[in-house]
């Protein structure tokens, strides 16, 4: 290897941190640049969505009755995009913890950036990449017949609620992946999220499940989270299959967003400050 | 002359392991500092603490005379870090790790474009610049990890075991790329276990065990304390092991070393060829059968047990 000698850069030595904004933006870049060149992962996670929406919806779903003649996929297709947000938080968690084993987080530290930059970065990531598997889903889900019962409007809104949801549920898992240290124990650690998304109303009535389950499923967040996006998408007939007004729906499942945010974002912050 | 890093009696526990153990040291601009010492004498736990990735328990450390604990933006805005596990991003290009580098200390997009074409070139990166780093050598992705540490133009660089786990060919281009850089005056403070590396390196060695530090100076002050080469002679019976030591012992400094399982007999010796051609001399007259003989570099065991008169903990 030739070593030139006088090549080395100009640049003088950083007068101040940088901005949170530039910090941010090039670690949700990388974070992403990451997702994209790996398509094993764009393939599989696609696949792998499909093949539920396709098992839920043609496998359980005749056995499966919906009061006031919604059909199950239009019922299903809503639930299955917001609990999506929760999966694809299991590839945040083990982003994160590899980020921690495999030394980037060390060279962040080592960097005249703001402290926190690699959270915000990860979360904005981890945001973009959920919003993209969003609309995969949602595809998948008008392909198997699912139909909108309301304005397009309503629907985009729909969507840009679990967009909203994705980001509130990141901060746990940022949280979960530091703490797990390994891609291997963020992921078991992340399995977490299935007594939440299968006890709640996301793939079946709550009115089905035993008494003491419904006293859960009824008020675990992810239920009014689904639900306000099934009365978006549905209009009147889920309103009154779900027995509750969309405003109320949605900002319940707002309330619980932000306190997601609330609680996990310090939470991710302190956990951070100490791996 | 400024000091680049002061550290005094610097305690760092994790659990039961006494990792710093009142650890002090100066080190003065110009320099290129070698940290020498086994697996587990604190030297990785001293450098993440001179990059502020973890705060000791006790003690002092400045560095560029900004204190670590109060002042780790300060310190973080002139070092640089490149790290034993390369911290680079395998899914992207060694040109975009670069960039990302430099827009992180706060370059704006033209001088991080400029600044990484001069490092990608200085590391002799320039043709791989546009694949990703997952196709790269670990020789390369080691080079790589040394410039993302460089992008910012740090005053002091910080390399954890820069060439742990590198083929003999891609050491020796690290090496050079090191030298480089010390050429156009940038202060090094790096870690080996390597004997071989401080020497070709570093013109301070820092020798520490345990958390301590063990012996200090110039290279060349340090071999002439232990001796700068060493004899080793391998016998065919091992029942000549006691006698060729006995011979061999009139020309070290101390005695010979011996080791009955590998029929090994060593000395330290100042200078290597003229002893060497009298000890075998010696030998052959003796009628003793002679399997190998070998005149190497001392290892870094054989340092410590010169210099503390302990076998090191490795």
């Amino acid at each position: 290897m030739a070593v030139a000698a006088a090549t080395l850069p100009v640049a003088t030595p950083a007068t101040r941190t940088t901005s949170i904004g530039v910090s941010t933006m090039q670690i949700a870049k990388r974070s992403l640049l990451r997702y994209m060149r790996t398509p094993q992962l764009i393939v599989l996670g696609t696949i792998q969505g499909a093949m539920f929406l396709l098992i839920f919806r043609y496998v359980f779903g005749g056995a499966i009755p919906i009061k006031g003649g919604i059909p199950y996929v239009d019922f299903l297709v809503p639930g299955f995009i917001t609990t999506g947000v929760l999966f694809s938080g299991m590839a945040a968690a083990a982003g994160a913890a590899e980020d921690l084993q495999q030394g980037f987080v060390d060279r962040l530290r080592s960097l005249p950036v703001p402290r926190f930059s690699f959270l915000t970065g990860r979360a904005v990531a981890d945001t973009v990449w959920n919003s993209w598997g969003l609309v995969i889903t949602a595809l998948i889900g008008f392909a198997v017949g699912f139909r909108l019962h309301a304005s397009v409007l309503d629907g985009l809104a729909a969507l840009g609620l679990c967009v909203v949801f994705g980001f509130a549920f990141e901060w746990l898992f940022i949280m979960l992946g530091l703490m797990a240290g390994t891609p291997q124990a963020a992921q078991g650690l992340a399995l977490l999220v299935f007594p939440f998304t299968f006890v709640s109303s996301a793939y079946i009535p709550v009115s089905s499940m035993p008494g003491w389950m419904q006293a859960f499923a009824s008020h675990q967040p992810i239920t009014y989270m689904v639900d306000a996006v099934r009365a978006l998408s549905q209009g009147h007939a889920a309103e009154a299959l779900i027995g509750h007004s969309t405003g109320y729906l949605v900002s319940g499942s707002l309330l619980w967003a932000l306190g997601f945010v609330v609680v996990f974002g310090p939470l991710a912050a302190l956990r951070y400050r100490r791996s | 002359m400024a000091l680049i890093i002061e550290a005094q009696g610097l305690t760092k526990r994790f659990g039961k392991t006494q990792a710093l153990d009142g650890l002090s040291l100066t080190a003065e601009s110009g320099q290129v500092v070698a940290l020498l010492g086994p697996n587990g004498a604190g030297k990785t736990t001293f450098i993440r603490a001179v990059a502020t990735l973890l705060q000791p328990d006790g003690g002092v450390l400045r560095v560029g005379g900004y204190d670590v604990r109060r002042q780790a933006a300060a310190v973080r805005r002139i070092i640089g870090l490149a790290g034993q596990f390369a911290a680079i991003e395998p899914a992207m290009t060694g040109r975009e790790n670069l960039e990302m580098v430099a827009r992180l200390f706060g370059q704006n997009r033209k001088s991080a474009r400029a600044n990484s074409a001069a490092v990608l070139d200085t590391l002799g990166l320039t043709d791989a610049a546009g694949r990703l780093v997952r196709t790269y050598s670990g020789g390369m992705r080691r080079r790589l990890d040394l410039g993302a540490s460089l992008v910012g133009a740090p005053r002091l660089l910080l390399l954890d075991e820069p060439t742990t786990g590198l083929d003999p060919r891609s050491r020796i281009e690290l090496w050079d790329a090191i030298r480089a850089l010390v050429g156009q005056g940038t202060d090094v403070l790096l870690t080996t276990q390597y004997l071989d590396e401080a020497d070709n390196l570093a013109s301070h060695v820092v020798i520490v065990d345990h958390g301590r530090v063990v012996a200090s100076g110039t290279p060349s002050e340090l071999k002439s304390r232990i001796g700068g080469r060493v004899i080793e002679v391998h016998v065919r019976s091992g029942e000549d092991v006691a006698t060729v030591a006995q011979l061999l012992g009139r020309f070290d400094h101390g005695e010979a070393r011996i080791d009955q399982a590998t029929r090994q007999v060593s000395i330290s010796v100042e200078r290597g060829g003229p002893v060497l051609m009298e000890a075998l001399r010696t030998v052959e007259e003796s009628g003793v059968e002679v399997e190998d003989v070998a005149l190497r570099q001392p290892k870094l065991d054989e340092v410590f047990l010169a210099l503390t008169g302990q076998p090191s903990t490795s």
